[in-house]
């Protein structure tokens, strides 16, 4: 059978599973186009690349298959950087598919040229430049392969224009994968599994510090069955959230820069730490010299990189998080008392609980809109958000029941991730409420994806917790810049209630804490449109606990 | 800090020296030398990088280079038995009241005279980071007008295929 390049690869694409493309169409994929245009996979127009890059990242975290982009070359491809930068960082399987000018173009300067390869060299686990109209199936398996395998990733693959364009004789094969230098990890090292199960089983004050790892590897189960055994606490970094139910009795909720002083303090106290599917990050460690300065170290990780990267451990464990926790299990002698350590970790939760104080009237708090969402959707709902102090007041008073539900971007930090990323992943998931929690920066930031989101009849509800500042900028203005709030006040800004109807979308403005809980509801109910909801905040509440850079885990900020 | 010697086995593919100079760069590690070319296999290009580093910094950067896909293998052969070689060419003034000194230390050397122009000599030597070091000093006070070095490259001794 003639196909053209465009169909192989629509072809590839559904033996690889993928259902939903996000993507925006220009020059040089006008053949994916034509092809896409009588293909039954769904392909989601979005406003903006990033958007696209955005959307296909949260439809990977929230279902755990691999996201799949699409854009045009030169300026649609360097669109999407920010977007596989932020799937990098959070290593979240995605595969972007960019045209790129005709063959004989290349190196030119043609219009609409960029080397989209050279540029993600840094930020994607492997891309490929196709050469051959007749390596698309060889380069699209692999790419599914590198994207989706070991620790997850981006993969981007340049498709040159003619290349698309071109017929050749095809027929539908299984493609082997043949990579000498990519070996997919199997299996761990047992001996490494007896010796860490000993010390857990010897530990008087364990603590599990869990991280995107467990939620990428599917691990939930076997982190509730470890905690649960040994009656071990559990505090989450942001990524990891979602891992453990935040209404455990056992959840100490995040830990870091921006952790609950409970599980700072569990931390600094800890006889052992069992670190899974993390890299001890600093805003995780804080002062890294004295973090858990009197525990020895487990450390599980897929990627043996990640292994003695910025802490020395006692036991490393490389492999699957899942395989080795179940392996650990396995070895565990059940307890059924909660001992000392946790009358300690008690009197901590009980003397310093996340509080927040009261404001003037006209505004609200804004940790108490994230607590009434917490309670309407019963911890149920897929949470989006944007980057700042609204993420930090996510975490701290959503509390996550399922894993996949919390969608965020961890590691680079991108303001106006959040409304691309509820978008896909109200596509993926539409019968569950999806809500992106944003600033009134952030959103700014890709807001022309709420056109997406009306044309798609997605009903995202968009909860602005508005302060007319860029609000975590402001907030380490007050603490370390002497209150000079340079270029923070972003009292200057669009009507947003205005402007979601203009684009189609409900809006609604509260400025009363009474009317929180109604406004909600309502937007729950929600099955055609989006929604936003301009919630108006008290302008300076900051985000606390709160560790300073650099500074020991158990110096925080914020009253005790 | 040590100087390491690190035999990497690549795919031959173009943009594979980008993807390993940019790992370098990208995590902050200090490349000496860099040699590539291809092995006995034509799909496998084969570099020697010599990279400082205390022992934590050398195996943080053989476990990145491993995560590049068209990175097959990646072995520090510092500590082992080596025949390793640079190759320098160096062209000196060499008027022809010196020549004959110069032709003394080349053969001391066990170096070659490869080029004779009116004024100048050009030299080829072959040997271990620490001869053509020596070559290169001992060619100074005769005024080197222009010097061209090698990255270093290397194989282990003994039986079998090492890498």
């Amino acid at each position: 059978m003639k196909l053209k390049g465009a169909e192989i690869l629509l072809q590839c694409l559904k033996q690889e599973g993928v259902d939903t493309i996000f993507g925006y169409p220009g020059g040089t994929v006008l053949p994916i186009y034509d092809a896409l245009y009588n293909s039954d996979i769904n392909h989601i127009l979005v406003r903006h690349e990033q958007g696209a890059a955005h959307a296909a990242d949260a439809y990977a975290r929230v279902t755990g298959k691999t996201g799949v982009c699409l854009a045009t070359s030169g300026p649609g491809a360097t669109n999407l950087v920010t977007g596989i930068a932020t799937a990098n960082m959070d290593s979240i399987p995605l595969v972007c598919f960019t045209g790129q000018v005709v063959s004989p173009l290349i190196g030119k300067d043609a219009f609409q040229e960029a080397d989209i390869t050279g540029i993600t060299m840094p930020i994607t686990k492997h891309n490929y430049v196709l050469e051959r109209t007749e390596d698309v199936p060889r380069m699209v398996k692999e790419a599914f392969y590198i994207a989706s395998t070991n620790r997850p990733g981006p993969v981007v693959v340049d498709l040159p224009k003619d290349l698309m364009e071109k017929e050749i004789e095809y027929e539908p094969y299984n493609t082997e994968i043949n990579l000498r230098g990519y070996r997919v990890m199997k299996g761990c090292n047992y001996g490494q599994v007896v010796s860490a199960a000993e010390l857990i089983n010897k530990a008087e004050r364990p603590v599990i510090y869990a991280g995107g790892g467990v939620v990428s590897s599917g691990a939930s189960e076997e982190l509730k069955e470890l905690a649960e055994k040994r009656k071990i606490p559990v505090t989450t970094t942001l990524m990891g959230m979602s891992a453990f139910p935040g209404t455990s009795y056992l959840s100490l909720g995040m830990l870091g820069m921006h952790g609950t002083r409970y599980a700072n303090y569990a931390i600094g106290e800890c006889d052992l730490l069992i670190a899974v599917g993390v890299r001890f990050d600093d805003r995780v460690t804080g002062k890294i010299a004295e973090f858990a300065p009197h525990a020895r170290i487990i450390h599980i990780d897929i990627d043996a990189a990640e292994i003695g990267k910025n802490v020395d451990v006692n036991i490393p464990i490389v492999g699957q998080v899942k395989e080795v926790l179940s392996a650990i299990n396995k070895r565990l002698n059940p307890v059924e008392e909660f001992g000392e350590w946790h009358r300690i970790i008690d009197r901590w939760k009980a003397e310093y609980p996340l509080r927040y104080g009261t404001c003037a009237e006209g505004r609200i708090m804004p940790q108490h809109v994230i607590e009434k969402i917490s309670e309407l959707t019963q911890g149920e709902a897929i949470i989006t958000t944007e980057v700042g102090q609204n993420q930090m007041w996510a975490a701290h008073y959503y509390r996550f029941k399922n894993p996949r539900s919390f969608v965020t971007s961890g590691g680079l930090g991108t303001m106006g991730f959040g409304l691309p990323a509820a978008i896909g992943a109200k596509v993926a998931c539409p019968n569950l409420p999806v809500i992106d929690i944003a600033g009134d920066g952030s959103i700014q930031m890709n807001i022309q994806e709420l056109g997406t989101a009306v044309a798609y009849k997605l009903p995202v509800i968009v909860c602005i917790l508005n302060n007319q500042y860029l609000g975590m900028v402001r907030q380490w203005q007050s603490l370390f810049y002497g209150g000079r709030f340079s270029y923070t006040d972003i009292s200057a800004q669009p009507d947003f209630v205005k402007l979601a109807e203009a684009y189609g979308a409900i809006g609604m403005r509260v400025t009363d804490t009474q009317d929180v809980d109604g406004a909600l509801r309502e937007a729950l109910q929600l099955t055609d449109r989006p929604i936003v909801i301009d919630f108006w905040v008290d302008r300076m509440a900051d985000v606390y606990p709160m560790v300073a850079p650099g500074e020991s885990l158990l110096n925080m900020l914020g009253e005790e | 800090m040590k100087k390491h010697t690190l035999a990497i086995t690549v795919e031959n593919r173009p943009g594979v020296l980008t993807r390993v100079a940019t790992l370098f760069r990208r995590r902050g590690y200090n490349i000496e030398s860099l040699a590539v070319g291809q092995t006995e296999n034509p799909s496998i290009s084969r570099m020697t990088i010599v990279a400082t580093g205390d022992d934590k910094v050398i195996e943080q950067v053989s476990k990145q280079l491993y995560k590049l896909v068209d990175v097959i293998k990646v072995v520090d052969i510092t500590d082992e038995r080596l025949v390793e070689r640079e190759l320098i060419l160096i062209k000196v003034k060499a008027d022809p009241g010196i020549r004959s000194d110069i032709v003394q230390l080349v053969e001391i050397f066990r170096a070659r005279i490869v080029d004779i122009g009116k004024d100048t000599l050009i030299i080829e030597a072959t040997g271990d980071t620490g001869k053509i070091d020596a070559i290169e000093d001992s060619l100074k006070p005769f005024g080197i007008l222009e010097l061209v070095r090698t990255g270093k490259i290397a194989i282990v001794r003994g039986p079998g295929h090492n890498i």
